[in-house]
């Protein structure tokens, strides 16, 4: 399966949820907000929602900006 | 003293969206060498409104790296995501729904939509496209504009909370430009108007005040100064300085002079 994380391919050999992506990440702790082809998943879908093939994921955060 | 101090104005608070804030300045945190200096001018600055931008996280990079908002709590300071970097208003409503989503709800938002890269003017079609779904979508909106008088009414009766005229354009330190316009803007408005821009130092941010601004935003003047901690007090004390002067109503400007010592009683 590919899917694309902030603009880069990413290759996962299985089905995976956004919960598991930001494990495989390391984000599991961060604050962070997730896009899945331009659709917002809130926090308490991430475990539920299965990614994919060809899913567009946005990860964002905050950071410094006026 | 008591009460009634006549130079006891703690009661005058800026109140946007039903919140009370006692610091009328608001302060940004990009352009910071490091964290550490974000952490120390922003307390410098006295500021509790702080705004912060929204981006990409680093994939596989370094996920240890030191986050923004371990030192800008949000238990502490209210925080201000704002939609730079958007040149259309679809660009602007993604970036305050994904702020929306990551600040657990939170629903104060900065809006700015740009114009142009050269002069990061405000492109006033776009930015009231997105105000007007991000106003029914549950937003209240900071918003950025230009220091038109009609526009800036324009914002507050779509139902605005805040309006945020710049001085000069973004980051050009060159201090208030048109100030009859920004006082032409603050007469009309029944919301805050906050100077959103273009403030070099302390004295500029002084004239916001003095000419009945409620608040400055800032970013630039303090991190670009040589000592951000230290411009950062400075913007404190003016702005505290400045909102006195207004409240107090200054003398009317003569062309000739006035003595200040009685000519009655003179001995010779």
């Amino acid at each position: 399966m590919q899917i694309i994380v902030n603009g880069d391919n990413k290759q996962f050999s299985d089905s995976l949820s956004i919960s598991e992506l930001i494990q495989q990440l390391g984000l599991a702790d961060k604050r962070i907000a997730i896009e899945v082809n331009e659709q917002i998943i809130p926090k308490g879908d991430h475990n539920s929602r299965q990614l994919i093939d060809g899913d567009r994921i946005e990860i964002v955060h905050a950071i410094g900006g006026g | 003293m008591s009460s009634t101090n006549q130079a006891d104005n703690s009661n005058d608070s800026l109140v946007i969206a039903g919140k009370h804030y006692q610091s009328r300045l608001l302060v940004g945190t990009g352009k910071y060498k490091d964290l550490s200096e974000t952490k120390e001018a922003t307390e410098a600055s006295g500021a509790e409104i702080i705004t912060v931008a929204i981006r990409r996280s680093n994939i596989g990079q370094n996920p240890d790296e030191p986050n923004l908002l371990d030192v800008i709590p949000l238990d502490k300071y209210t925080l201000l995501p704002n939609t730079a970097g958007c040149y259309t208003a679809k660009e602007a409503i993604r970036t305050c729904q994904l702020a929306r989503e990551l600040l657990n709800g939170h629903d104060l938002v900065k809006l700015e939509v740009l114009g142009d890269e050269k002069t990061l003017f405000p492109d006033i079609v776009q930015t009231m496209e997105a105000c007007e779904v991000l106003v029914k979508d549950g937003f209240k909106i900071m918003v950025y504009t230009n220091d038109d008088p009609i526009i800036a009414k324009r914002f507050e009766d779509m139902g605005c909370v805040a309006v945020m005229p710049l001085a000069a354009p973004i980051g050009s330190g060159l201090g208030i430009r048109n100030p009859h316009n920004i006082v032409t803007i603050v007469e009309n408005a029944k919301v805050p108007i906050i100077v959103d821009a273009g403030v070099g130092t302390a004295s500029d941010a002084a004239i916001a005040m003095e000419l009945g601004c409620d608040g400055v935003l800032m970013n630039t003047a303090i991190a670009g100064a040589k000592n951000p901690a230290l411009m950062a007090s400075a913007m404190k004390k003016s702005i505290e300085a400045g909102r006195e002067a207004f409240l107090a109503g200054r003398i009317p400007m003569k062309r000739f002079a006035s003595a200040s010592s009685p000519i009655e009683g003179l001995f010779f």
